[in-house]
């Protein structure tokens, strides 16, 4: 028997495949669209009407500086020592492939590299800063940077950093005396430029004049708490079910329940590879969803669970009525 | 065989071969979809029951999301933070894209228990589940594009996730520019052409038919019975 005739066979066989010879109701589908449409329509107006839609106002930087400084100057100096997230983030922000999460001995994060490089010090802290020397003290501080070695600049940037994390709500004003450097000087303006509103401009220009990439502005708002702590008052923390919450009492993305749910049970919930694990269970369910029709068992589900007999109710006592 | 008329000089031309490309278009569109199967004014008999009122409801409800979005988009995506008539057309867009999802979800259950891929459909119910899938990402740049504390938070949550399997590298989240794009373009066209494929093999295949009744699948069960014990 060939192939071809296996096939025809089998459609022969398949009475699901063949054409509707029983009888027929007339049905107006243009009528049904535009009805739906009309009725959508309204219901959408209403909705929107009666419960508006969110719109937390956006965080700046500038608003940040001003409302938590210390959490600001503390982030600062993870910057510049390179401990903060960003800094030890891995790919595809630095070089660091040890940072990668993984999937048992894959490391997929590695695979594409560094697309989208971060220098938290350059980047963050002194760049910004070249930009807005214009006192004499800042000017100072950054030619003295500059003329160290990498070395130097690491030791002084840990110190203020240790240092800092010692103090009571890591105030700045509080930090014991050391050998930090130009950096105590590097962080005041750095906060000053901040709550001028200036660094939200400085991060997001990067020498262009037309701009809509906010990665640099983000990934440094992200690096801090004050941001989270926001987020979790809105009840947006990822053990929070964060991911499908919205701002305010709003259905948010109810749809994204599965993904969600994966990040409060163990082992995701406790796991460094939280992230991968997760996006790996949700692309084989995914797959699972779209390949269902040749999936042995799941395929057979809505046979074993009659809610057919439900849907297609007055069919079924239509025909088996006439039967008995 | 038909042949389109010859002039003096020209060659005889069947006319299931005229026309070239435009023509081999033309007569495979109407072979595969004949105007009284792509809109018949009459459906099989069972089909009747509110479940197939969700599969018109998610199109229409995908129509007043293009078109919601379609006025945000001509005054610019900051544009909804400081009107209230922008504010009002973004809760527009809002609710129609959870209607959207809500009558799809609904859409989908209901044609996993009626087991809808049967009879050479399986395509069918492909389209649909990746035109899903494809809406999730959709819905989920908007968030993305909202300009406010929410895609603040949900960006900078989300590039973990991306990141951590290698698309993030390309697919940044955090480049509000490049998410804009995605959200309004090449999303929507995508999820639209899903759509379009997919109404269409409905329309070519027909709406799947019922299980067999109660006593076809008891006699079926008997001759299967009988079979194994001959």
């Amino acid at each position: 028997m060939t192939a071809a005739t296996t096939r025809a066979h089998r459609r022969e066989a398949d009475p699901a495949a063949q054409p509707w010879a029983g009888p027929k109701r007339p049905y107006d589908l243009v009528k049904e669209f535009v009805v739906a449409l009309v009725v959508v329509s309204i219901l959408t107006v209403i909705l929107a009407a009666l419960f508006s839609s969110p719109d937390d106002k956006q965080l700046t930087l500038a608003q940040w500086a001003k409302a938590a400084p210390n959490d600001f100057v503390a982030t600062a100096a993870t910057e510049l020592d390179g401990t903060s997230g960003s800094a030890t983030y891995g790919a595809p922000y630095t070089h660091d492939k040890s940072a990668a999460q993984k999937i048992g001995p894959l490391a997929p994060q590695n695979w594409p590299g560094v697309t989208i490089p971060i220098d938290s010090a350059q980047d963050f802290v002194v760049r910004p800063l070249q930009g807005a020397a214009v006192s004499a003290a800042l000017q100072s501080a950054l030619k003295q940077w500059t003329g160290a070695g990498a070395d130097q600049q690491q030791n002084w940037a840990s110190a203020y950093d240790t240092a800092l994390v010692a103090v009571p709500d890591t105030d700045p004003a509080k930090i014991a005396a050391g050998d930090y450097g130009p950096v105590p000087v590097m962080m005041t303006q750095l906060l000053a430029l901040a709550q001028s509103g200036g660094l939200d401009g400085a991060l997001l220009a990067q020498g262009r004049f037309y701009q809509t990439d906010y990665t640099k502005p983000l990934l440094f708002l992200a690096d801090g708490t004050y941001l989270e702590d926001l987020a979790r008052a809105q009840q947006l923390g990822g053990d929070q079910w964060g991911m499908m919450n919205e701002t305010g009492n709003y259905p948010g993305q109810a749809w994204l329940w599965l993904y969600t749910f994966w990040y409060q049970v163990k082992p995701f919930s406790t796991s460094g590879n939280a992230d991968a694990l997760v996006w790996s269970v949700m692309a084989l369910l995914s797959l699972v969803f779209v390949l269902v029709p040749f999936i042995p068992g799941i395929r057979s589900i809505p046979k074993l669970i009659p809610i057919h007999r439900l849907i297609w109710r007055n069919y079924y006592r239509d025909v088996e009525g006439r039967s008995a | 065989m038909t042949a389109v008329p010859a002039s003096a000089g020209e060659t005889s031309v069947p006319a299931e071969e005229s026309g070239g490309w435009t023509g081999w278009v033309r007569r495979r569109a109407l072979r595969s979809f004949p105007p009284d199967q792509l809109l018949p004014d009459k459906q099989p008999i069972y089909v009747a029951s509110w479940i197939y009122v969700f599969g018109v409801a998610t199109i229409a409800a995908f129509i007043v999301t293009l078109a919601s979005g379609g006025v945000l988009a001509l005054r610019g995506p900051a544009w909804w933070h400081g009107s209230s008539v922008g504010h009002f057309v973004n809760s527009l867009h809002l609710w129609s894209v959870e209607l959207f999802m809500a009558f799809m979800v609904i859409h989908l259950w209901g044609k996993f228990f009626m087991a809808a891929w049967r009879g050479k459909r399986a395509l069918t119910w492909i389209t649909g589940a990746v035109s899903f899938l494809a809406s999730i990402g959709t819905a989920f740049t908007g968030y993305l594009t909202q300009q406010n504390l929410a895609s603040q938070w949900v960006s900078t949550q989300a590039k973990d996730g991306l990141n951590s399997v290698g698309i993030g590298a390309y697919f940044n989240v955090l480049d509000f520019g490049q998410m804009l794009m995605w959200h309004i373009v090449l999303l929507p066209l995508g999820v639209g052409i899903l759509v379009v494929a997919h109404v269409l093999l409905v329309r070519r295949h027909g709406v799947v038919p019922p299980f067999p009744p109660k006593e076809t699948q008891d006699r079926a069960a008997t001759v299967d019975d009988g079979s194994v014990q001959a």
